[in-house]
């Protein structure tokens, strides 16, 4: 394979990983949006949406389009469930208790999955597995999948913002909460939507996270939870199209390093996640706010 | 004749330091009623406590004769209360026309379902609401700013917008904190006599806090003076001019 190849294969290997990295951030961005959270067990959504679809699939046989449906319900009840019981009680408290909070259901949601169905990891059904060989380029049908699945969501989601009364509703909590309860706006819903539709899109994350790299075990939420964290702060925390950018971005990033800068420097898969860090903390320095984010500073 | 609005003693306590204090207050339907008193006195504490940013300690509000001290802002506002802010606090990145639009949220009944399949209910809500927020913009002549995004406004149309904001809610009750806090004087003049137009126009009870004493003075027809969180001096504003604890309030001893 020659260099220009290993290239573009790479960036559609980058495509379908950022797809993936853009519906988790967009979960942690939405909420942080409204609440000011950084919601640390979205990334356990993950896990519960893929650990879904893996027992409809395999105890209730079901197809992957109603297992993946089944872990969209589920994760939605999960993620209004979790912020009704662990962030709403903190909500005027000082920030830092419910981010220490939501540390604490990460775990608890973690350590659950491992006493129900164990620490080892558990191997997923091989799904949309087929290759289709465009001259020397490889692309297998979940790219294809989960890229046209992530644009259509996002679309759907941007519709959902900018058209409708409750997405609007949302965006007006989360310029200014307390002024748009005193519009009449319900921002306990709002919140509550944005947890709904966050953890939704972490289900489909999950569930397309699993079947790429097909085994499911409790911990594997931590590292695409944290990269979609770093993606939609890289993209701006808070900027819904910044989430969907930052996670394209860093897809693109892990997959070139691994795959193109490899080439070259072998070592380079081994610092790939050292590589994503040095990105973030780069654009950090250059513009704090992130790419699309707002230059304001938080009011105190 | 039973008030609009009846403020039955609250107080409020934060930390030992009560920044109000057995605070009363009866308003009648149609009323333009002005609170003053120096900086820091609790205007805008009574404010907060009237819309359920705080839930008064002891006390308590009545609208309509029905109970607000215990509800949430949002269902205040839904039962009539609408306000503005002294720092101005519009949606900034939204346009003018969605700042108003967005709160009449709760005068429309459509649903999800409606707005993906494009109903006539939709189109209708959607056609009385476009012209219902023309007109709120219309009075504070905001029409040609419809599209502008509000934050790129003049600082003085700001001060307007928040107001027609405040009336898309449809209240029976609009509380108006410094609402020509730094506006020039011919602005101010424009903005009382459009404060008395709104009032007269959609029959209204209006309850503003001011600092520049002339102009409260000029339309208000009744005056609360409050210090350190509780009333001194009530009545007409001929009354409040002449009232001695109000000069030394204001003046200093």
């Amino acid at each position: 394979m020659d260099y220009g190849t290993l290239f573009i294969q790479q960036i559609i290997n980058g495509l379908h990983l950022g797809s993936i990295y853009a519906l988790i951030a967009l979960g942690y961005t939405m909420v942080y949006g409204i609440v000011r959270l950084i919601n640390f067990a979205h990334g356990e959504i993950i896990m519960v949406g893929a650990y879904t679809s893996y027992i409809m699939m395999n105890v209730f046989g079901v197809n992957i389009v109603v297992a993946l449906i089944a872990a969209v319900i589920v994760c939605s009840i999960f993620g209004v469930t979790i912020e009704k019981i662990a962030y709403k009680p903190l909500r005027n408290a000082p920030k830092m208790w419910a981010l220490i909070t939501a540390i604490g259901v990460s775990f608890f949601l973690q350590s659950t999955v491992m006493v129900i169905f164990g620490v080892n990891a558990i191997p997923y059904p091989t799904l949309f597995s087929d290759l289709i060989q465009v001259g020397s380029l490889q692309i297998s049908q979940i790219m294809i999948v989960s890229l046209a699945l992530a644009l259509a969501l996002m679309l759907s989601l941007e519709l959902f913002i900018k058209k409708t009364r409750l997405g609007k509703a949302m965006r007006a909590s989360s310029e200014d909460a307390e002024a748009a309860a005193l519009m009449g706006i319900s921002v306990d819903k709002t919140i509550s939507t944005a947890f709904m539709i966050g953890s939704a899109l972490a289900a489909i994350g999950g569930v397309l996270f699993a079947v790429a790299y097909p085994q499911i075990k409790p911990l594997m939420g931590v590292m695409p939870g944290l990269k979609a964290f770093i993606a939609a702060v890289l993209g701006g925390i808070g900027v819904i199209p910044g989430a969907m950018l930052g996670g394209f971005i860093l897809g693109l990033i892990e997959s070139l390093t691994k795959g193109f800068v490899s080439a070259f420097w072998p070592n380079a898969t081994l610092w790939a996640d050292a590589i994503l860090f040095s990105v973030l903390i780069i654009v950090l320095l250059l513009k704090p706010s992130g790419i699309l984010g707002k230059n304001v500073r938080e009011k105190v | 004749m039973e008030a609009l609005l009846e403020v039955s003693n609250i107080s409020v306590s934060f930390g030992g330091i009560k920044p109000v204090d057995q605070f009363e207050l009866h308003l009648q339907a149609g009323e333009l009623v002005g609170l003053i008193g120096p900086n820091g006195a609790g205007k805008t504490t009574i404010f907060n406590l009237l819309t359920g940013v705080y839930t008064p300690s002891e006390g308590y509000i009545k609208l309509d004769g029905k109970t607000i001290s215990n509800l949430k802002s949002y269902q205040i506002v839904q039962q009539g209360i609408a306000r503005t802010f002294q720092n101005i606090r519009l949606f900034k990145s939204m346009s003018v026309i969605e700042n108003v639009k967005v709160a009449f949220n709760n005068r429309l009944s459509y649903t999800l379902p409606d707005r993906l399949f494009n109903t006539p209910k939709y189109k209708a809500q959607e056609e009385w609401l476009h012209n219902e927020a023309m007109e709120l913009l219309k009075i504070f002549d905001l029409q040609d700013d419809a599209n502008e995004i509000s934050m790129n406004l003049p600082y003085g149309k700001q001060r307007k917008l928040e107001i027609a904001r405040a009336l898309a809610v449809n209240p029976k009750l609009l509380l108006l904190d410094e609402p020509a806090a730094g506006m020039n004087p011919q602005e101010t003049v424009e903005l009382m006599n459009t404060i008395k137009l709104i009032r007269d126009k959609f029959n209204i009870t209006i309850l503003l806090i001011e600092h520049d004493m002339q102009l409260v003075m000029s339309i208000c027809e009744r005056l609360v003076v409050i210090e350190y969180g509780k009333i001194i001096a009530k009545g007409t504003p001929d009354e409040i001019k002449h009232n001695e604890r109000v000069i030394a309030a204001y003046l200093g001893e």
